[in-house]
């Protein structure tokens, strides 16, 4: 069930001059957050933003009621998000789209692709899979160290890896030439820019190995009604939204391929 | 206190959505109760499936947004044969917005419509500013408006609204002709034609180029061709055009709407519709107003 909630700022985390995070909560039980589901935020005070901003969801604490976000400030809406403090309030509409599959057999193995900001839902995702005793591979890249934010927070659910353009952090070059990226997995996650996640498909693709992409679009109402954000899919148009933002490469052929 | 009746539709309250802007209404059951709206109005309807342009579709601008998504849509048979009986138990008026590329599409869409009971009403859009054929290109002469209508009226027996286009020199002049036609209402606005530039990337924002302009930034315009129209026909008009709150909807009640409807607002806060229905309410007893019809079209 999605709620439009105003959520309290409990903590705010400064991460290199471009990204944050939000650790938000609203004092009750929070409906169910899927890996790979977002939230819409409302921006206020800002007369340039009117439309809430997609965020996907970072981390979720069930136990303690919360949710992380990790923002990277792009544009007017996320800078005057960046200027949230504690107890500072924040209204969401959420949960929001559909997720990643984690209904994955115990003991296989997966691998999770993220650059930028896409890095993200992995956390969540990660966390998720590993309870359900899958062995996760965590592959994360950006043009240099300071880039690939929060990487620290994901040693404990799998095996690391980090790839910068710079060569400042873990192998020299792009994700998809990292030696991890090669190995066998029964299923590949991946959420970043455009081009990363359309190299990862078309390797997946042709490795036979099941592959998730999540999308990112501009949207408007979050919840398939506008129409805005979709995707040109094997069915058609699609909304980002809500048939996604986590779609299975086998539906997009279209998209990768090109 | 809110009822008000646009020809022979009654509505509990003067609050409808906008199409295209509410989906089938289901997307927004989790936020609100769907029943305590005066009607909703469901995403436009053309005679077969529609894709719909390409991404991008949408850009924000100051205080509104533009939108080109060229009426995607299942097509007529799917709504009747799949939407239809998942929103057909709603206590609210179900209203649904036509669309067409021809005049023949109209009136074979608005038949298959009549044939379902629990819709009261059709909304004809002659306004779509997003396709190529048909669309805007029935709305903004008055002798091709007036000819679709006439011949939607011979096929299409409950109440007929039709909904206008902003983007012409004399709007009442279409009003008057859709009137004359056998039109029992009209709604306006439809979205103001308008275009955004990515100076960074040298090129138009969507990729349809041009889109239509909605949200509080079209209200004022909205207002005044409310006005004009409510002063040139005599049927009822609904009024539509970034209506946030209660307060912008009595000021089109007061232009001369009947009804009113919600649209872009709908995506800055999905249960924005019933907390304007409380807020005309606790307006009227704040101005000891008993019917809301009291104060419809004084200006």
């Amino acid at each position: 069930m999605k709620e439009i909630h105003d959520f309290k700022v409990l903590e705010r985390r400064q991460l290199g001059s471009r990204y944050f995070a939000l650790v938000l909560g609203h004092g009750g039980r929070m409906p169910a957050v899927a890996p790979g589901q977002f939230v819409e935020v409302l921006v206020e005070g800002e007369p340039k933003v009117m439309l809430r901003r997609p965020i996907s969801v970072h981390d979720v604490d069930e136990e303690r009621g919360t949710m992380t976000l990790l923002i990277q400030i792009v544009g007017n809406g996320t800078r005057k998000l960046a200027a949230l403090q504690p107890d500072d309030k924040l209204n969401m509409v959420y949960p929001l789209g559909h997720g990643f599959s984690t209904d994955i057999p115990a003991g296989s193995s997966v691998l999770m692709v993220g650059g930028g900001a896409g890095i993200a839902p992995l956390l969540h995702l990660s966390k998720v899979l590993k309870d359900r005793g899958v062995d996760c591979t965590i592959l994360l890249g950006g043009r240099t160290a300071e880039l690939i934010p929060v990487r620290d927070e994901f040693e404990p659910y799998g095996r690391l890896c980090i790839a910068t353009d710079d060569g400042s952090l873990g192998h020299k070059g792009l994700v998809v030439e990292h030696p991890s990226f090669s190995e066998s997995y029964d299923m590949i996650y991946t959420c970043g820019p455009t081009p990363m996640m359309k190299a990862v498909a078309r390797s997946a693709a042709q490795r036979g190995i099941r592959c998730e992409v999540s999308l990112e679009n501009m949207m408007a109402c979050g919840v398939g009604a506008c129409l805005c954000c979709v995707t040109d899919t094997d069915q058609g148009h699609r909304c980002v939204c809500k048939d996604g933002p986590v779609f299975d490469i086998s539906t997009l052929k279209k998209w990768y391929q090109c | 206190m809110l009822n008000v009746k646009v020809h022979n539709l009654s509505l509990k309250n003067p609050v409808l959505t906008a199409s295209g802007t509410f989906g089938y209404g289901e997307e927004f059951a989790d936020f609100i109760d769907l029943n305590r709206l005066g009607g909703f109005v469901v995403k436009g309807t053309t005679g077969t499936h529609r894709e719909g342009n390409p991404y991008p579709r949408m850009v924000e601008t100051p205080s509104g947004m533009l939108n080109s998504v060229g009426l995607q849509n299942g097509g007529v048979e799917k709504f009747c044969s799949e939407v239809y009986h998942r929103i057909k138990h709603l206590d609210t008026n179900i209203i649904v917005n036509v669309s067409g590329s021809s005049i023949e599409e109209y009136c074979s869409v608005a038949e298959q419509i009549d044939a379902l009971d629990k819709i009261p009403a059709i909304e004809l859009n002659i306004s779509c500013p997003n396709v190529k054929c048909g669309g805007m290109g029935f709305g903004t002469s008055p002798d091709m408006a007036s000819q679709v209508v006439a011949a939607v009226r011979k096929v299409y027996h409950k109440t007929l609204i039709v909904k206008l286009s902003p983007n012409v020199t004399s709007i009442a002049e279409i009003a008057k002709a859709v009137e004359g036609a056998g039109a029992d209402s009209v709604s306006l606005i439809n979205t103001l034609l308008g275009m955004a530039i990515d100076i960074e990337r040298r090129r138009p924002f969507m990729a349809n180029v041009t889109g239509g302009l909605s949200g509080p930034a079209v209200k004022p315009v909205a207002v005044r061709m409310v006005w004009q129209v409510a002063h040139a026909v005599k049927i009822p008009v609904v009024g539509l055009g970034g209506i946030c709150t209660a307060e912008d909807a009595i000021e089109f009640l007061m232009a001369g709407a009947t009804a009113i409807e919600v649209g872009t607002a709908n995506f800055i806060d999905p249960a924005v519709t019933v907390k304007i229905i409380d807020g005309m309410e606790a307006w009227c007893k704040n101005h000891g107003i008993k019917d809301i019809n009291e104060i419809i079209g004084i200006i």
